[in-house]
């Protein structure tokens, strides 16, 4: 019944693979990759996720270290977005002085709804004087009652004030919640907590609508905008990491690249590896005595240590590592079994037959043996995927992968690095991690699907 | 007595198997040398420091800018000669080659053993135990644990387990690392029972029983990460291997006899996959040895993986090349020992015969 179907060419063979129902799964899991591989290509040219991913400016406006926003699932409770709150040179009250100078004031309201603390605040300035500006800043608290932050002279133009930094701010803060409390509050009041929290012994926040005001003296043509960034403490579907960028761009692209890695590798390999291992098989003599012989070279020779040697020899980049993978897994002890079936294979009356015509070599490799033996490999050249899925990530994780691109394995290093384990960040190790789990299983999967076809004794079994 | 075709076959494949010894690690050195351009980097740091000695030498303060660099020139020779510098790569990569095959490792470039020492054969030994410590004995229970299980589970083929294991098989393809990160996300952040890594508590125990209690509680997590990673596929596919046997017909008949399943196990399933098992099991063991760069990387663990990623980082040519070297000979011993075994014990595999 399966040879009549596996007759059928390749649509017979997909139709055979889906009649397993993990297969159904890994089929599932690979189109899905290979859709969102072709999404990230498509919306996020290569050399701009490079560039994106490599530049610190961009993110600027991101919060650090932010949380996937699904995570609230776990907390039940709302955590706080990042909020931009744009103080425009246009919107501001301006009056004229006497001494022809103007007195400039805004103020600008935000709403806050949700039940945690933000994690930083910093004013961005972006400003044109001709002498610098002094700008007083206050904050308005939802019951209308207004704090005096800080007075800041402007040190440049594009100034930025982190408030979360300001010690001096943060004990007026301090101060003025014990007075408002009668007593020193359970928490510490850092400057986030004392701006947003009520006026209780419990860190909790005040909900509501929030005013900033900004008050200061210009020179005529003086220009002065401003962002009041209140950072929240989640980012985005997969959060941020320690220089604010979102994982999701390094989410997204390690798709293609893992895919396309696992997959070159893996083909390449196995093909090649069959082709070897037929020429040693079918010429013998001295060729096969060679070939042996890197085959033995190859499995004296360590291979991680001896793969990080090529790569940092030449040049550490993708293309680079996968050649050497390439060339140190051809020859690997797969070999011997293909050129035994070669040698059995060369007795076949129709080998002789084609020999009797007058076929080369060549052709009677390419056309009469390597067909022959190519379909039972299949399954695993599949299931050597994942291997080579991890090896790429093991080595970006090494800090020995394409310095340049995004993948699973840096970002999981950059967790490790900057203390994820020791402070409890989950989701920047598990994201990247659970697309490695994904992309391999998926590959395991088909390939274990395969492997039964191919090899109908282990149907039975 | 040794039929005489037997012992040419044991000094052909001695032969062989040494040349290819003696081109793996002659490899290994070009690429640790980065074919000769490491000997560049250390000649112009030794000029660098010589020349930074004279110039800050006292001494010399009163001499010409030439008379010093004639100093420089002649130190500097006498340097290069010191360290055998002053002959071409190709021929010192002959040397190199002698002494790795000899097993004579020489001294680290920069790399230096705990104990303060130069030598490659300490900083190796030093790391050694660690290693056997951790991934041989893991490489033993995975071996002892799969092989049982995969025996047990053939037994109960197409039972609730049964399914259950091969369901979980492709779990395997997972390498242990990843588990291990896993494990410490658990072990650690969450649950706070377990260190995420290192041999041993800080400051280290003075009493030798908790010292060992402390570098057996660091050891839980990084074993745990292999056995997880090789359990499933390694049971299925033993269970496998064991059933394609025992639907030979001389297990039939065992059975048929009404032999207890244990024996039919034991005498009839097992013995004649006896070598495969035992090949299995000494070429990872020995595969072990060389220790597991990235998960001892994940947990930080001192033993000769970290040693030779260190090396490749800085790069010390004379350690990489000693742990290649060792290795290989490790392995290369152990399929000539199998060889020649099995040679002799296996009439299936009499391959000297006529």
């Amino acid at each position: 019944m399966s040879s009549s179907k596996r007759v059928g060419g390749l649509k017979g063979v997909l139709h055979e693979v889906l009649s397993y129902k993990s297969a159904v799964i890994g089929v599932a899991i690979l189109l899905f990759l290979i859709v969102l591989s072709v999404y990230t290509m498509v919306t996020i040219p290569l050399p701009e996720a490079i560039q994106a991913w490599r530049s610190s400016e961009a993110w600027s406006r991101n919060p650090r270290n932010a949380q996937p926003e699904w995570v609230e699932i776990f907390y039940g409770k709302k955590l706080p977005r990042t909020i931009i709150v744009p103080l425009k040179d246009a919107d501001a009250t301006k009056v004229l002085l006497e001494d022809g100078r103007l007195a400039a004031s805004w103020t600008v309201y935000f709403n806050y709804e949700y039940d945690d603390f933000p994690s930083e605040i910093v004013i961005f300035f972006n400003s044109s004087y001709s002498e610098k500006p002094a700008v007083e800043i206050y904050w308005i608290r939802p019951d209308g009652e207004e704090v005096f932050l800080k007075k800041h002279v402007l040190r440049r133009p594009d100034d930025r004030l982190y408030l979360s930094n300001d010690l001096s701010l943060e004990l007026r803060l301090e101060g003025l919640f014990e007075n408002k409390v009668g007593g020193k509050p359970s928490f510490m009041v850092t400057v986030e907590k004392g701006l947003f929290a009520e006026y209780s012994l419990d860190p909790r926040v005040l909900k509501g609508r929030y005013g900033i005001r900004f008050e200061t003296t210009l020179e005529k043509n003086d220009v002065l905008n401003a962002e009041v960034v209140i950072y929240g403490s989640v980012y985005g579907l997969a959060g941020t990491d320690h220089l604010r960028r979102p994982l999701l761009i390094g989410l997204l692209w390690g798709t293609p690249i893992a895919m396309s890695f696992g997959l070159t590798s893996a083909i390449l390999t196995t093909v090649l590896s069959l082709i070897i291992g037929t020429i040693s098989g079918w010429y013998g003599g001295k060729i096969d005595l060679v070939i042996q012989r890197i085959v033995e070279i190859n499995a004296v020779l360590p291979f991680l240590p001896i793969l990080i040697m090529l790569t940092t020899f030449y040049r550490i980049d993708l293309l680079i590592i996968l050649l050497s993978v390439v060339v140190l897994s051809i020859f690997s002890l797969g070999i011997k079994g293909t050129r035994i079936l070669v040698m059995q294979i060369k007795s076949y009356p129709y080998i002789e037959a084609a020999q009797a015509y007058g076929a080369s070599n060549m052709r009677l490799i390419l056309f009469y043996v390597i067909p022959k033996i190519l379909p039972p490999v299949v399954p695993g050249m599949i299931s050597s995927v994942p291997g080579f899925v991890f090896l790429e990530a093991g080595l970006s994780y090494l800090g020995l992968g394409d310095p340049f691109l995004p993948t699973w394995g840096k970002i999981i290093n950059d967790a490790q690095t900057n203390g994820a384990f020791y402070k409890g960040m989950y989701y920047w190790v598990l994201e990247p991690a659970f697309m490695l789990i994904l992309t391999s299983i998926a590959f395991a999967l088909i390939g274990m699907a395969l492997e039964k076809i191919v090899n109908p004794k282990l149907k039975e079994l | 007595m040794i039929p005489k075709g037997f012992l040419k076959f044991v000094a052909k494949r001695t032969v062989l198997l040494l040349i290819s010894l003696v081109i793996a690690v002659y490899i290994s050195i070009l690429l640790a040398n980065f074919g000769g351009l490491i000997d560049e980097m250390v000649k112009s740091d030794l000029m660098m420091s010589i020349t930074m000695n004279v110039r800050n030498n006292p001494a010399y303060q009163g001499l010409t800018a030439s008379e010093r660099q004639k100093i420089i020139d002649s130190l500097y020779q006498s340097a290069l000669e010191a360290r055998g510098l002053n002959t071409p790569f190709l021929i010192r990569s002959l040397y190199h080659l002698k002494n790795a095959l000899t097993l004579d490792l020489g001294t680290a470039l920069y790399l230096t053993s705990d104990s303060g020492s130069k030598q490659v054969r300490l900083i190796i030994l030093e790391r050694l135990p660690q290693t056997i410590m951790l991934f041989t004995t893991v490489t033993i229970i995975n071996f002892f644990t799969n092989l049982l299980g995969g025996l047990l589970i053939a037994r109960k083929y197409g039972s609730k387990i049964d399914r259950v294991i091969a369901a979980l098989a492709p779990t395997s393809v997972i390498p242990g690392w990843v588990y291990g990160i896993f494990l410490i996300l658990i072990f650690y952040t969450w649950l706070h029972l377990l260190p995420p890594g290192g041999l041993v508590d800080y400051p280290p125990p003075k009493d030798p029983l908790i010292y060992f209690l402390s570098v057996l509680k660091h050891m839980v997590l990084p074993m745990l990460s292999w056995i997880i990673a090789g359990l499933f596929l390694g049971i299925y596919s033993n269970r496998t291997f064991f059933l394609i046997f025992s639907t030979e017909d001389y297990v039939e008949v065992a059975k048929a006899k009404g032999l207890p399943p244990r024996q039919v196990d034991m005498g009839y399933v097992l013995r004649p996959t006896l070598p495969s098992i035992v090949t299995g099991l000494s070429l990872a063991i020995i595969g072990s040895w060389g220790g597991a760069i990235i998960t001892e990387t994940v947990f930080d663990w001192p033993g000769l993986g970290r040693l030779l990623s260190a090396a490749l980082s800085y790069p010390d040519p004379p350690v990489i090349v000693g742990e290649v070297a060792i290795y290989a000979w490790l392995l290369t011993l152990t399929v000539l020992t199998l060889d020649i075994v099995y040679a002799f014990l296996d009439p299936r595999v009499r391959v000297w015969g006529g």
